[in-house]
């Protein structure tokens, strides 16, 4: 599962570079262009950490907060053997939270900094976690379909420059393919069986759709900003290549099973081979992320919770001897 | 109290405005590294880190995070603070190694040798 840290397009270029030493800078951009990976110890750019840490710790966020909407389904999963699956998707997106927080510790910034953050609504989190799961089919198509758009993005990100992070990102993607198998074959349980069970997968697609097309973020033109970051490889690949990739591999297999996209205009235009669509509503995204979703005060409300309620056992487990030092790798 | 629809929620009793103290320095814990070796006869390989208060628990945490799956007999955790490392920094201090061939089997042409060697026997 993953969130999208988008970059910002209209985020202004000018004095990213600004006081960085031009020969470190040069060797930096030289290792990279080289394939070689960035480790935690060496140098690199000031905005080269930044982004990372924004990126890579809404990524464990995102685990974190999306266990939410599928946990809830652990006791209602109908039979013995999909909760024992359920359950072992939502322990891999909480142990994929925790590697996430790891690879962004060693770039400076605490897990107890990261959670604050969180819980106080200073960091994001993957939007599509503030809406609401109200069915079993719900999150059999979150787990088919959220998770088909993460493999997307964190196959693109595995290929980056960070050394940590890339080595989570294929830790984590190994996981997802048994989750995206789990999803198809749940969604396609419900779509071969009753007709109650096609209507119920067919109004759970209709009602993640619009935040599927959202999750990848809005268009990216190339801003010169972009242009570092995907030079950086910090950015693997623009948002709405992303969307087309996931359009193009997902779309087919939803048809195949007889449903049907809520968008009239979704089609392949053969012309250019890519998908043409309604252009998402990004009004609501931005709505949505700044808080006003569904979900978001029950989401952090129920974090903050957990950490409350936990607070006197980490409390009583310390011991005084301990020493807090950056993780290695 | 929060309405949801999730019946864990409703019955956890959890107020809307719950702010809550900022988790202190240490809160997560110090880190251990995480060795781990999938079967008798292998390498111990490092594979993360876990939070932990102690070895023990770290070891459990340590199960939890890199043995759930495929194969796994045996686990080893140190604590990041007593691992000693070399800086990449000083990484020009391996330059020289590939150089040195007379370190690899590679290095010794022996056939070259032997069948110069035969061919001014025959003649």
């Amino acid at each position: 599962m993953y969130g999208n840290a988008y970059i910002d397009p209209n985020e202004k270029a000018a004095g990213i570079l600004a006081g960085e030493d031009p020969q470190k800078l040069a060797e930096f951009e030289a290792r990279i262009a080289r394939g070689e990976k960035i480790e935690p110890k060496d140098w690199m750019p000031k905005e080269y950490r930044k982004q990372l840490i924004r990126m890579i710790e809404q990524h464990a966020h995102s685990e974190i907060i999306g266990a939410l909407p599928e946990g809830t389904w652990i006791t209602r999963a109908p039979g013995f053997k999909r909760k024992l699956a359920l359950m072992a998707k939502v322990q891999d997106e909480v142990g994929h939270g925790q590697l996430l927080y790891s690879a962004a510790e060693t770039l400076g910034k605490s897990r107890e900094a990261m959670i604050n953050d969180l819980i106080t609504g200073k960091s994001k989190y993957s939007n599509v976690f503030n809406y609401p799961a109200f069915t079993w089919a719900d999150a059999c198509v979150i787990a088919w379909l959220i998770d088909a758009g993460a493999i997307i993005n964190q196959v693109a990100n595995a290929k980056g420059s960070y050394g940590p992070y890339c080595r989570a990102l294929d830790r984590i993607c190994t996981e997802e393919s048994f989750h995206l198998k789990y999803g198809h074959d749940n969604v396609v349980t419900l779509a071969t069986g009753s007709p109650v069970q096609r209507k119920m997968v067919q109004e759970a697609l209709n009602r993640w759709w619009p935040p599927i097309m959202h999750f990848f973020g809005p268009s990216d033109k190339i801003s010169n900003h972009t242009e570092i970051l995907m030079r950086w490889k910090v950015k693997m690949a623009t948002n709405d290549d992303m969307r087309q990739q996931f359009l193009n591999m997902y779309v087919p297999k939803i048809w195949d099973l007889g449903l049907t996209v809520p968008d009239v205009n979704l089609k392949k235009n053969e012309a250019t081979g890519k998908w043409d669509y309604t252009e998402p509503d990004w009004e609501e995204f931005k709505r949505v992320i700044n808080g006003d979703g569904p979900c978001n005060a029950e989401r952090l409300a129920v974090r903050r919770n957990a950490e409350e309620r936990g607070r006197w056992v980490r409390e009583a487990l310390n011991t005084t001897d301990s020493k807090y030092i950056v993780p290695l790798a | 109290m929060i309405k949801s629809l999730d019946p864990r929620v409703n019955r956890a009793e959890i107020e809307q405005e719950n702010t809550i103290a900022p988790l202190k320095e240490l809160d997560q814990w110090e880190t251990y590294e995480v060795f781990h070796q999938k079967k008798r006869g292998d390498q111990h390989m490092h594979v993360g880190i876990v939070h932990a208060p102690n070895a023990d628990m770290a070891l459990l945490f340590g199960k939890e995070q890199y043995g759930r799956r495929g194969l796994s007999v045996n686990i080893w955790v140190v604590r990041t603070r007593d691992v000693f490392t070399t800086d990449y920094d000083d990484s020009d201090i391996f330059d020289t190694v590939p150089e040195k061939q007379y370190r690899e089997a590679g290095g010794y042409k022996v056939m070259d040798k032997i069948n110069k060697y035969k061919k001014t026997v025959k003649a």
